[in-house]
């Protein structure tokens, strides 16, 4: 029983991150039309750049900061460069800029960073027990902390006129033009929060998983069977299927297999996709 | 003959019935028209008989068999073809390009045929572009023939889909709005050709807002409104029926 | 002129192999053929039928582990192992493209991601099989066929380039028939084509099936020459840079992949003090590439050309363009 209840913990911290990247990933569906391939780079730039803080001797959350608006700065630097001129070409067209931009990135930290795991501190170390459960601070912390920024983003979401606005793109983009809806300025914002969710994410790991350059791809997929689960600019979709994957992969690994743990998402994705070929939520025409 | 059949044909999408229990009939070898206001549900109509788009309920009698259940491309090989109503061509192909694509599925060679150069695919090939330069001809494109189809006029585009409609020798042909954006002379040009085609023997059905074009070439017109066949019949009765002058002055456009 | 280029190309690929005396070039020149045929099968799916599929290196692997395995496990020599691999990638990638080409665009390339992981992953980690990291050793080299030996480096590299000469020969009579006409007006109108009574899943499935099978051959090529293989020959990596090697080549046509091949491989071997920055550059390049010259090097050729392109079907009708409105 302790070691499902440990698991299920597991499954909330991963959950909380994978939660956060789909989260971005789902929003910026609406706006791009095409899977962004390189959001998970976004991701490890954000540990990236809170490790080069901390390094420096700077606070963790001091770090945190830094490198969310630095990425979201560069969400919005790709939207303007890259994707924005792309938007009336065929939908292959992005898909293959995401995937340029994403070996771009990866190999841009590999070559800053090198390719070994960097470990980074987090401030709050000590272990708690939680109903039995030894549990590090941090793991709490971030738990905590993504329920926080996804509520703030909940709230902003459907509280403001500008979040509406961004949900109703991330909804239905011709739908939010036709209603004057100025969509130069929701892609930008919603790149910058997007990357700014997945930098985030990444902060928030980084301490338990370590940094390392290739830490961006596998949480790209599982982005995507989680947007697939959830449906493609679904914000509960991507809330819960986030958790609901980490939980699955969690109990996956310690109840089937550890080897193949990894695998637990793909094989997930690919069941989803062969008997729904359009994706859990789209609609059949 | 009765070619087409329509029985409770319906499409909804989620709580839009779009087209709502039509029950149709064309004639082999007519010209009959589909009318309506915007929003009708015509185009989803043809969608539907081309099964370019799934009926929610309702079957569909063509040639007399029944392909409520037949992917379009089914439904296209037993000879029914059409025309979309923004003209739909491949862009950087030639016009001919375009018209042999038509004309594929008169066609058995495969695979093993492309990869020896089989004297099937030699003979194919020639009866292809035989056939190709046939149709550009009836459709006034002949001197086009090898210029990519995005640089001819958009009228030239619309005779080089019905090209590209025709060359499979159909049985049908839906129209989706071929009048729309073309000017008079163009128009009567348009109608003759459109006449001649009949005049072959090919069953022609015709989606048009442009009312003296229907009036004129249709033997039997329908019109929907808001995906229900309200009006069926003769120009003559159609012109006069209080639900049809209804649905297109009272109140929506 | 044009029209020579090929005959000239392959004369000069003819001699290649004999005035590059050098063995490590001699490798290179190798591994520039192997790759630029699995090129050329991503060419088919991609740049003919326009389905970006992202699990092309999956296929590489199981036509490389095929050869190996059958060798090192069965005793089979590469000549029974090559077409084997080949059929094999051609029944799984019939099978796993009547599953994936159900779904369209982006999650077709999603799925497609998604199942090449998984074959990397099963053979990284179905260890009594494969290995696992440690990989596949002693994988036997081709043997002699009647009076050729194929020991020497001069005579693979000249047997690569008898399958490269093929693969580009298949694909030009296929881009010229009737077949090919299909796909590419699959590739430019899913419902003018299905309109016209071309049934699109089974043209789609086909060319799927081609682009497994040739990436198979190109993996079966790898195995029987390198001499051992890692779960590294299908990671998700080399479906990339393929991918790049199509783009710069121009996507759609048919020297395209090869030219891009060349290019893009050679220059990253022979520059080898690029190798640190090589994927920093081939990122940027995918980007630049798509951005300004998405027919690639074909388009510009195009673009150059006096004469328009008679008869262009599927020569790099570029990524810019898309179906008349």
């Amino acid at each position: 029983m302790e070691l499902f209840a440990q698991q299920v913990l597991n499954g909330l911290v991963t959950g909380s991150v994978y939660s956060l990247v789909a989260l971005g990933l789902t929003l910026i569906y609406g706006t791009m039309q095409v899977p962004n391939f390189a959001h998970g780079q976004l991701f490890m730039l954000g540990a990236y750049l809170a490790y080069a803080v901390t390094r420096a001797g700077l606070h963790y959350w001091i770090a945190l900061v830094v490198a969310v608006v630095a990425v979201a700065i560069i969400g919005v630097a790709l939207e303007r460069l890259v994707f924005r001129p792309l938007r009336n070409a065929p939908h292959l067209n992005s898909m293959i800029a995401a995937l340029g931009v994403m070996l771009f990135l990866e190999a841009t930290a590999q070559n800053i960073w090198g390719e070994e795991f960097r470990h980074m501190d987090s401030p709050y170390r000590g272990v708690v027990s939680v109903l039995g459960l030894l549990v590090t601070s941090h793991r709490l912390i971030l738990i905590g902390a993504a329920a926080a920024l996804m509520t703030a983003l909940l709230f902003f979401l459907t509280r403001t006129v500008a979040g509406s606005a961004i949900r109703a793109t991330a909804q239905n983009p011709d739908g939010a033009l036709l209603v004057g809806i100025d969509t130069n300025r929701m892609a930008m914002m919603t790149f910058a929060i997007s990357a700014a969710l997945a930098a985030f994410a990444g902060v928030l790991i980084a301490p338990i998983s370590l940094v390392y350059p290739s830490m961006g791809v596998m949480i790209t997929l599982k982005g995507f069977v989680i947007v697939v689960l959830g449906g493609m600019g679904s914000v509960p979709g991507a809330l819960i299927g986030g958790y609901l994957l980490a939980i699955a992969e969690s109990l996956g690994g310690t109840y089937v297999s550890a080897t193949y743990q990894d695998l637990v998402a793909f094989v997930l994705l690919a069941l989803i996709f062969t008997f729904k070929p359009t994706g859990l939520f789209r609609e059949a025409v | 003959m009765t070619l087409l059949e329509t029985r409770g044909l319906s499409k909804s999408f989620g709580g839009l019935r779009a087209v709502d229990g039509v029950d149709f009939a064309v004639t082999a070898g007519s010209i009959t028209g589909i009318i309506g206001p915007n929003g009708a549900g015509k185009t989803t109509f043809f969608n539907l008989i081309s099964r370019a788009l799934p009926p929610t309920s309702g079957t569909i009698v063509f040639d007399g068999a029944d392909v409520t259940p037949l992917p379009a491309h089914r439904v296209a090989r037993r000879g029914m073809s059409r025309t979309f109503q923004a003209t739909t061509l491949f862009a950087d192909a030639t016009a001919i390009e375009n018209v042999l694509v038509g004309y594929r599925q008169r066609t058995r060679s495969g695979l093993f045929d492309a990869m020896v150069r089989s004297p099937r695919l030699a003979r194919e090939e020639r009866d292809a572009d035989a056939a190709a330069r046939e149709a550009l001809a009836t459709a006034d494109l002949a001197a086009a023939a090898d210029r990519p189809a995005k640089s001819l006029t958009q009228e030239q585009q619309k005779r080089l889909a019905m090209a590209v409609a025709l060359v499979s020798r159909p049985k049908m042909l839906l129209l989706d709005e071929p009048f729309a954006g073309i000017n008079a002379n163009q128009t009567r040009g348009l109608m003759a050709l459109i006449e001649s085609i009949s005049a072959s023997g090919i069953t022609i059905l015709l989606i048009e807002h442009q009312m003296q074009v229907v009036m004129q070439l249709c033997r039997r017109i329908m019109v929907l409104d808001y995906g229900k066949r309200i009006a069926e019949g003769t120009p003559e009765e159609i012109r006069n029926d209080p639900a049809v002058l209804d649905a297109y002055l009272g109140g929506h456009a | 002129m044009r029209r020579a280029l090929p005959s000239i190309a392959l004369g000069v690929a003819a001699l290649l192999p004999l005035a590059l005396r050098n063995e490590y070039y001699l490798q290179i020149l190798t591994q520039a053929y192997v790759l630029a045929i699995s090129a050329c099968g991503l060419n088919v799916i991609l740049g003919l039928a326009g389905q970006l599929s992202l699990a092309h290196s999956a296929f590489f692997g199981i036509g490389a582990y095929a050869v190996a395995l059958l060798a090192t496990k069965a005793g089979v020599p590469f000549w029974g192992g090559l077409p084997a691999g080949v059929l094999l990638c051609g029944a799984v990638g019939f099978v796993i493209g009547s599953i994936c080409l159900r779904s369209r665009g982006h999650y077709f390339a999603i799925f497609t991601l998604a199942v090449g992981i998984i074959i990397h992953l099963v053979i990284q980690k179905w260890e009594s099989l494969t290995h696992g990291h440690i990989g596949v050793i002693g994988i036997p080299g081709p043997g002699p066929l009647g009076p050729i030996a194929f020991d020497s480096s001069v005579a693979r590299s000249y047997l690569a380039l008898f399958f490269l000469a093929l693969t580009v020969a298949a694909t030009a009579r296929l881009v010229r028939s009737p077949v090919g006409r299909t796909l590419m007006a699959v590739r430019e109108s899913e419902a003018l084509a299905a309109a016209v009574g071309i049934d699109v899943m089974a043209a789609k499935r086909m060319a799927f099936t081609i682009s497994a099978a040739l990436a198979g051959l190109a993996g079966g090529l790898f195995a029987g020459f390198i001499g051992f293989l890692g779960p590294e020959a299908a990671n998700v990596e080399m479906t990339f840079n393929t991918l790049l090697y199509v783009m710069v080549g121009g996507i759609g046509s048919l020297s395209g992949p090869v030219a891009g091949t060349f290019i893009v491989y050679g220059l990253s071997q022979v520059l080898a003090v690029l190798q640190q920055f090589q994927m920093v550059i081939f990122g940027l390049a995918l980007v630049l590439l798509i951005l300004f010259m998405p027919s690639g090097l074909a388009g510009a050729w195009k673009a150059f050309g006096r004469r328009p392109v008679r008869r262009s079907l599927g020569g790099g009708g570029g990524l810019g363009e898309g179906v008349v409105r």
